[in-house]
């Protein structure tokens, strides 16, 4: 099969076979970053502009280092929160961006659904690098690469997602993924940061960390926005590091071979301990080495067909 | 010029009969079989089609004075007209708000000159909707407020809205309650649930609504003043509001067309013109509102029509401002509910014409009865177009409904006696 889309904006509406097939490119791509020399021309000549109007440090970083290793002439642009600082609209800074002939945005917005919302309205291509609480879809595709790389199988992989799922566009891309993948997911936080109506998600709720963790597969750990929510959705984040945070103890309730994985950058002490973080059976560097292939992987699947406007 | 209406169904929320109408003077003079027409009359064969009183619609926003841009008098009148509404309360969030009389009377003069709608502008509760101090309700109501509301922002004191109640019922007037935790509601921009979930927009809880109703209706308890709650949009609501009727208490309500018509599905999409505040809501409450309409717990109809420049909406779904245009899209959404069988044209009646003059004590209309003033809506229930640019009359294009096929359209509008709309 091929990738016939314009745009990534979300792991909700791909396939799995499509899903798949990215994770497939992604392991060919991931040899290069092994090279001495690491690139090759396969994007030579186009021009992929990271459109960031959130603030992030390592998503972009490695989708600059991506579009670098392709041989894309890689732009970062930046805004503060949003577009309308200087009350231009988002759609006329993406046109003018476009104007300069660019091939593909990546974009990072602090709104739900824009990055669809931009997609819509540029000829360019778009890569979905965060939008919101809505999805981040290169990090569970970075996620589930390593798993696979792990596990071989995703099929009846369980799977628990733990912290603040309500807020975190990662854990939406994933579980949308996952579930296609036929893994079981099981989902647990304070009650305050998960979803007052989660029967969309069609995952196990679960009532303890106990609970969450026994005979799983995967341990993904979310991070806990400290400087946005905690002040109305958590006492302190002493009990939460109690309450909801991993450590090697508690991790002996999953499975002997279960991954740690987390998004990064981690909260040390918080929602995990550094017996936990720096265990064996941390992954947590793999995923952001795998980032990196994932991202050249959707660059090129994308970047590569400038033809189809 | 004299006008005789003939061959139409004349429908009143009591009644339903084949019969013809005489207007004269801007009046309805006759309501009869077979009126034989003068010879300076102009006669309007009205078969297969209703004669309605005109519609009085107790929720717009005109934007005028001071967002004239979005809409102003003359486009929301001609937009009103089109719709078969002859009667408009335009809200007080104007820039300046309406806290006075000297911008009540402009809205009342502005209307008047153009000649095609009536309004009673809704005066603000507070001064500059700031909640806090009560604007001059009295004056206002001298110049042509008959209802108070801060619309779009709630009265979060308690002791202001007691206050705000009990002063509008020592006037003649009455508190339209846009009832809101936002505490609550906080940052939510859609309905609190599945499609929260799934999209990742963050949710305003049912509750956020209910517990201001809550409270409004208390209030109303407390002080034995009419509170009419504006745009339900929840099943909960609902319920409150009818306990709150069984006690006897003197509560109204209203829905709007588009609670009764969509649902938070709608968003799945992230399309800007179904931002609305009230959210849309769950299937669930949208079948509890139909229920309502068709009991009577849901006293009138009303568009909450909000209009916004096409460039305010073409933003992220967070940036966009609520609201969706109504006007010309109450009858067919109304008549929608007639075709399924949910209320019947008499109970359409009722809820867009009877109810709401019986609330507002405008008792010059609201039936089609002899001595009333002769606001008329002749429609055409059977007839289906496409609603589109040519035919919207309002400044605003945002309606999710802009582009679909209608059924069920005004045909005329009669104003006091003249043809102000013809299809």
């Amino acid at each position: 099969m091929s990738f016939k889309r314009k745009d990534l904006v979300g792991l909700k509406d791909l396939s799995a076979e499509e899903i798949l097939f990215i994770l497939g490119t992604a392991e060919k791509f991931k040899e290069i970053g092994k090279r001495d020399v690491k690139k090759v021309p396969t994007l030579k000549g186009r021009t992929v502009v990271n459109l960031f109007f959130e603030p992030s440090t390592r998503t972009r970083t490695s989708f600059e280092i991506a579009g670098k290793r392709l041989s894309a002439d890689t732009i970062n642009f930046s805004s503060s929160s949003s577009s309308t600082s200087k009350g231009e609209t988002l759609i006329d800074t993406v046109k003018n961006i476009e104007s300069m002939n660019t091939d593909v945005f990546v974009v990072r917005h602090a709104f739900s659904g824009s990055v669809k919302f931009i997609a819509e309205n540029t000829c360019a291509r778009v890569v979905n690098a965060g939008d919101g609480t809505n999805e981040h879809p290169t990090q569970a595709l970075l996620d589930l690469l390593t798993i696979k790389e792990h596990k071989k199988d995703f099929a009846n992989l369980n799977v628990a997602i733990i912290g603040d799922i309500t807020h975190s566009r990662v854990a939406r891309s994933n579980i949308w993924a996952m579930q296609k993948l036929g893994m079981n997911i099981k989902l647990f936080g304070p009650k305050t940061m998960m979803p007052a109506h989660p029967e969309p998600f069609g995952c196990k709720i679960c009532s303890s960390i106990e609970e969450a963790l026994e005979n799983t597969d995967v341990v993904m750990m979310l991070r806990i926005q400290m400087e946005r929510q905690s002040k109305t959705l958590l006492p302190s984040v002493k009990e939460y590091s109690r309450l909801y945070g991993l450590n090697a103890e508690k991790m002996k309730l999953a499975k002997k071979d279960a991954l740690i994985m987390h998004p990064g950058p981690i909260n040390r002490g918080v929602e995990l301990a550094s017996n936990a973080a720096d265990s064996a059976q941390s992954v947590i560097l793999e995923q952001v080495e795998n980032g990196v292939a994932v991202r050249m992987a959707v660059l090129y699947l994308l970047g590569i067909k400038t033809e189809v406007k | 010029m004299d006008l005789l209406l003939k061959n139409g169904k004349v429908i009143n929320h009591d009644s339903e009969k084949d019969t013809d109408i005489l207007i004269k003077n801007g009046k309805i003079s006759g309501v009869s079989s077979n009126i034989k027409a003068d010879n300076d009359i102009e006669v309007i064969d009205c078969k297969g089609n209703y004669i309605l009183p005109g519609l009085i619609d107790m929720h717009v926003h005109f934007r005028d004075p001071g967002l004239e841009y979005k809409e102003d008098i003359i486009s929301g009148s001609d937009a009103a007209a089109a719709g078969g509404i002859t009667t408009c309360f335009p809200m007080a969030n104007t820039k300046p708000v309406n806290d006075n009389d000297s911008v009540t009377s402009y809205m009342v003069e502005k209307a008047r000159e153009y000649g095609k709608i009536d309004l009673f502008p809704v005066g603000s509760i507070t001064k500059k909707m700031k909640g806090e101090e009560l604007a001059e309700m009295g004056e206002m109501k001298k110049a042509g407020a008959l209802a108070f509301s801060d619309d779009g922002l709630p009265v979060l004191s308690s002791e202001i809205m007691r206050r705000a109640l009990e002063y509008a019922s020592g006037i003649g007037a009455f508190i339209i309650s846009h009832s809101e935790d936002i505490s609550l509601a906080g940052s939510g921009v859609i309905n609190e649930g599945k499609v929260s979930t799934i999209t990742g927009l963050k949710g305003i809880p049912a509750e956020a609504e209910e517990i201001m109703i809550s409270r409004d209706i208390l209030l109303s308890k407390l002080t034995g003043a009419h509170i009419h709650i504006a745009h339900v949009s929840t099943k909960g609501s609902v319920d409150l509001i009818r306990r709150a009727k069984d006690q006897g208490l003197n509560v109204t309500c209203e829905a709007a067309p588009h609670h009764f018509t969509f649902t938070e599905e709608e968003l799945l999409n992230y399309d800007t013109n179904y931002k609305m505040n009230p959210p849309l809501r769950t299937k669930e409450d949208v079948i509890c509102i139909k229920e309502a309409l068709k009991d009577g717990t849901i006293d009138i109809i009303a568009t909450d029509h909000a209009p916004h420049h096409p460039d305010e909406k073409f933003v992220e779904f967070d940036n966009a401002p609520n609201g969706v245009i109504g006007l010309q899209t109450l009858i067919p959404l109304t008549l929608k509910l007639v075709n399924e069988g949910i209320i019947d044209i008499k109970q359409f009646v009722k809820l867009t014409s009877y109810m709401p003059s019986v609330i507002s004590g405008l008792d010059d209309r609201g039936e089609i009865k002899e001595g009333k003033i002769a606001d008329i809506t002749v429609i055409d229930p059977e007839k289906t177009y496409l609603y589109d640019k040519n035919i919207n009359k309002s400044k605003a294009e945002n309606s999710p409904l802009l582009g679909s096929g209608l059924q069920g359209m005004a045909l005329y509008t009669i104003k006091n006696g003249r043809i102000v709309y013809e299809s």
